[in-house]
């Protein structure tokens, strides 16, 4: 089964991001498809790369990139959401005339028709969020 | 058209579970995951709220792993909610038709 998943909440917020997590890991090892996670809102914070958390807690950004090289996930950050919160790719960060980019590796910036292309494509679409 | 909802906050915190269940019918899941986990414990003032809907037939089920986060045991939960894991979860949501969050 294909699923879509949305996520609304930023890590380490609350636990939103830690279970859309757990969910995706799952559906993949049980062989489901993950069509695409879409971050928005807040969400969109799970995206840098800059996140430094204490050796013994879990990166949740790390977690998805690796995830996400190990199944060739689709990662979406929602562009006017990432404007807003400082989350960059390269090309934006020359656009808007930053420094450097911060955009977690496997991730990609895009609008909001992926969130509806992945609502059409896949069999469920799951929202995570607080 | 069967539903899976996922409730994610607890019923002593937000009228989430309250407002789920006046929508959910016959057919559907509520599943509790997160802090929504406290609602399925027995003898609280949301235990009558979630009988009667088992009554409408409602089924519920609780992410065991958020369960055990929170230190509560699998024999505080009211009897005809089943445990899952994160594979149960992923089960659910196949299962259904659709799934609505609700945050």
């Amino acid at each position: 089964m294909k699923f879509a998943i949305q996520i609304n909440e930023g890590p380490f917020t609350h636990q939103a991001a830690d279970t859309a997590y757990q969910f995706t890991k799952a559906a993949l090892e049980n062989g489901h498809e993950i069509f695409r996670v879409f971050f928005y809102h807040d969400g969109v914070n799970n995206g840098t790369m800059y996140g430094v958390p204490p050796v013994d807690d879990r990166n949740v950004s790390a977690l998805w990139s690796e995830l996400a090289e190990k199944h060739d996930l689709d990662l979406v950050v929602c562009v006017a959401a990432a404007q807003r919160r400082g989350i960059m790719d390269a090309d934006e960060a020359k656009r808007h005339g930053k420094g450097a980019s911060n955009i977690a590796p496997k991730f990609r910036i895009s609008g909001l028709g992926q969130l509806i292309e992945a609502g059409i494509q896949a069999d469920r679409l799951l929202v995570f969020g607080d | 058209m069967s539903t899976l909802h996922t409730v994610n906050k607890s019923p002593f915190e937000r009228n989430s579970l309250d407002t789920c269940l006046s929508l959910a019918g016959n057919g559907s899941t509520v599943l509790l995951i997160e802090d929504g986990v406290a609602g399925a414990l027995k003898n609280t003032t949301a235990t009558q709220s979630i009988s009667d809907a088992m009554g409408k037939g409602v089924k519920f089920a609780v992410l065991g792993e958020d369960l055990s986060a929170r230190g509560l045991p699998a024999d505080r939960i009211i009897d005809g909610i089943s445990v899952v894991d994160y594979t149960g979860f992923v089960q659910l949501a196949a299962d259904h038709d659709n799934v609505q969050s609700w945050l």
